[in-house]
């Protein structure tokens, strides 16, 4: 005879439904985005998705989405609150799921006749006790040998998630059971960690490092607070149960002496059902609120290692990461609109979530306009969501973006600069004369033939067009420059201008080295092409958003500068530079609020003694010009000119 | 560059009590720093389009301050919004947010 027995209490059904509930809706919207993708993207896809790339994928997945490690390394409080909530809970379903295992292997194997001579009939079904935590199936079946009885343990996935309600003793068989129980209620005490700091984070959130937090919204409020509910659920039912059978780990036990059984019958089964209806909540709410990034963040680090990039149009790709986005908040701290400002609305967060949601056009301009696109945010998100990519989306300017404006730029005479390295200064190197005229002598110093080409007539490089969501205005300048650039033969293009540089960089395709000054300069003097004296000046330097962030340009002009002047560190420096407020990406703050930005960048640089400001950016240059007359602010490559040892 | 030199334009009058002051209003509740512009120029002196062609965005702000909005749509999208006349403008005014607010507004007018 062969009975199958199941662990079953009715209160696992609300945890069956949630569970259910969220395969399924996680399915949908993941195969609606992934069908949303472009052809691009897809074709990424194809190729990439089994590759050597998928290890680095998968071993980042692990780090970021379980330990957390860019959270950790930034602010390793509130790393370890995410890090005890992700890799806690991961650890309880994987150790669950071992130990659950374990002894229903265990039973299976021992076929204990005592068993079974304790099970007690009742209403037609079957239990070990009165309270009919098992569900049994008599399937009669007589085996040749004669008529043995089997006893079929089976292991529904919810007994590791309920396994104290059905497992009161381990057989003798699993010899670590209590070691197990202890490291249940370890992680448990690990979650509790976690628990903790998120209660002190949204109390006084100066306790773990943060300036502010985010402002939820009601469903994200609701959602939270039935994660929160999960945990000490868990805690109190496991705790309830340990009382009656005196079993339990270190913590549930110990809490368990505290509760007087004859109680603790009655409350049992209403605790355990209450634990599954929090997991309801959870499980219901996570695709419609923020805690859809749980999932959504493993699938955007697999999709970004394999080489998936943002499109410049919204694609199933932007869903992927509007969705990752945890709503952590940790892209206001670093953000000056916030600190200088006090404007807390306008963050990565608030735009993701609007777009999430679908907000108004009117409301979400609002958000979109007013960002400096510094990139602090993306420097700092521990999910590395492409948020400049995703607020160029949502300033597309539409209908007002049209081609053909630029019909009056006709193109010149190509000029033959074959062998020669073009000299693009950009706009805004019209207004600080100095930078050019800098590097023209730096250029004749080391003997290299030049082609300054927009000495007479500057074309704008088109991101200032781009960042502000006219993209096609923006390609009709691309292709006027590459036209230009490419008809003069010329081997090299150096720029003076870091968001020319980044242009030409990212979004040109010149088929040529693209550099910006600072390297070009750097490279002169580590191959002896000039030769510089020292300066006996102090000099704190200013990393431009768009050359550092941006690019990634750090060591080149410390370098530089290290070579020619005494270079001051700052507080606040490469990744944490601050942006002189003036960058080309806002076109919504006013004078006085650039200032107020600009004002800080300055405290920081000028905190430590030093005799000069240099820069490599001339708008950033131009900016601190205009706020002091202490120090003077200038470019690396005036200051490299300056000292050149003719 | 363009010509430098004399011509006579044609005369013209504009009746500033019957022009749709509502626009100006609108306008520099958009822009606020418009309000401050005291028309000295100097945006259209640094501007990189007017070193290719003839477009003067200190005529096209005055015109649309006076209502006479007429074929300035066309003409404002030639700004390739690089900024400079915001850097150099001696009274703050934000040209690039009043250059795109006034092409938002004429596009709203056209509906």
């Amino acid at each position: 005879m062969k009975i199958s027995i199941f662990p079953y209490s009715a209160f696992v059904i609300p945890f069956l439904v949630g569970v259910l509930l969220l395969l399924a809706i996680c399915t949908y919207k993941y195969i609606h985005w992934i069908s949303q993708f472009d052809e691009a993207q897809r074709t990424i896809i194809r190729h990439n998705w089994f590759s050597w790339k998928t290890i680095p994928a998968l071993w980042e997945m692990f780090r970021e989405g379980l330990v957390h490690f860019r959270i950790l390394r930034k602010n390793i409080v509130l790393g370890i609150m995410h890090q005890s909530f992700a890799l806690g809970w991961a650890l309880l379903i994987v150790v669950g799921a071992i130990q659950s295992n374990r002894t229903i292997a265990c039973f299976n194997h021992e076929q204990s006749i005592e068993q079974l001579n304790t099970l007690i009939e009742q209403d037609g079904w079957y239990s070990f006790d009165k309270d009919r935590r098992y569900l049994l199936t008599k399937r009669v079946t007589y085996d040749e040998a004669g008529h043995k009885i089997h006893l079929k343990y089976h292991r529904p996935f919810y007994a590791a998630i309920f396994y104290n309600y059905f497992i009161h003793k381990e057989p003798a068989m699993f010899k670590h059971s209590k070691q197990y129980a202890d490291l249940m209620d370890g992680i448990l005490l690990y979650i509790f960690l976690g628990l903790t700091l998120a209660f002190a984070k949204r109390i006084w959130s100066k306790s773990v490092g943060m300036r502010r937090t985010t402002s939820h919204n009601l469903f994200d409020r609701l959602a939270k607070l039935s994660l929160w509910l999960i945990f000490p659920l868990r805690l109190l039912s496991e705790s309830i149960t340990a009382s009656m059978y005196q079993n339990g780990g270190f913590l549930t036990n110990a809490i368990g002496s505290l509760f007087n059984p004859d109680i603790s019958g009655h409350l049992e089964w209403a605790s355990w059902l209450c634990y599954s209806l929090a997991l309801l909540v959870f499980f219901f709410s996570m695709p419609f609120t923020r805690y859809m990034h749980i999932f959504t963040e493993l699938l955007l680090i697999w999709f970004r290692k394999i080489g998936v990039k943002e499109s410049e149009q919204p694609t199933g790709y932007t869903k992927f990461e509007l969705n990752a986005c945890s709503r952590c908040g940790v892209c206001i701290q670093g953000c000056p609109l916030d600190k200088d400002l006090n404007n807390h609305r306008i963050q990565p967060v608030y735009l993701i979530r609007g777009l999430r949601n679908h907000n108004r056009p009117a409301k979400m301009s609002i958000i979109a306009d007013n960002c400096l696109m510094c990139e602090r945010c993306v420097e700092d998100c521990p999910v590395g969501i492409d948020i400049s990519a995703i607020r160029r989306m949502t300033r597309n300017k539409g209908k007002l973006d049209s081609s053909g404006n630029y019909s009056y730029l006709t193109t010149p005479k190509p000029f033959n600069a074959i062998g020669r390295v073009v000299f693009f200064g950009g706009c805004m190197s019209h207004l600080t004369p100095g930078i050019p005229e800098a590097m023209m002598r730096i250029f004749e110093a080391a003997g290299q033939k030049y082609w300054y080409m927009d000495r007479d007539r500057s074309i704008c490089c088109g991101r200032p067009l781009r960042q502000q969501g006219f993209r096609n205005q923006a390609d009709d300048l691309k292709k006027k420059n590459t036209e230009m650039i490419i008809n003069s033969g010329a081997t090299m293009l150096v720029t003076s201008c870091p968001i020319c540089y980044r242009s030409f960089k990212d979004e040109y395709d010149l088929g040529i080295p693209v550099m910006h000054h600072t390297e070009y300069i750097d490279i002169l003097i580590r191959k002896g092409r000039i030769s510089v004296g020292r300066d006996s000046r102090r000099v704190s330097y200013h990393d431009p958003c768009e050359l550092g962030r941006g690019c990634g340009i750090y060591d080149q002009p410390r370098s530089v500068l290290n070579a020619v002047t005494t270079l001051q560190k700052t507080r606040n420096q490469r990744e944490k530079s601050i942006c002189c407020g003036f960058n080309m990406g806002n076109t919504v703050l006013s004078i006085e609020e650039q200032t107020t930005i600009r004002n800080d960048a300055l405290r920081n640089l000028t905190e430590r003694p030093v005799d000069a400001i240099a820069t490599a950016c001339p708008m950033c240059k131009k900016a601190f010009l205009h706020s002091t007359n202490e120090y003077p602010v200038q470019d690396i490559a005036e200051i490299v000119a300056a000292n050149l040892i003719k | 560059m363009p010509e430098f030199g004399f011509s006579i334009k044609k005369p013209r009058s504009e009746n500033l009590d019957v022009t749709a002051k509502a626009k100006y209003e609108e306008l520099a509740r958009r822009v606020p720093s418009f309000k401050r512009c005291f028309q000295c120029g100097c945006c259209s002196a640094t501007c990189s389009a007017r070193q290719f062609t003839d477009y003067n965005i200190r005529r096209l702000h005055t015109m649309f301050r006076r209502g006479n909005t007429e074929g300035l749509a066309e003409e404002l999208r030639k700004c390739m919004l690089c900024g400079k006349c915001v850097l150099v403008c001696p009274r703050g005014v934000n040209l690039r947010q009043l250059i795109i607010n006034m092409r938002k507004m004429l596009e709203e007018e056209k509906k």
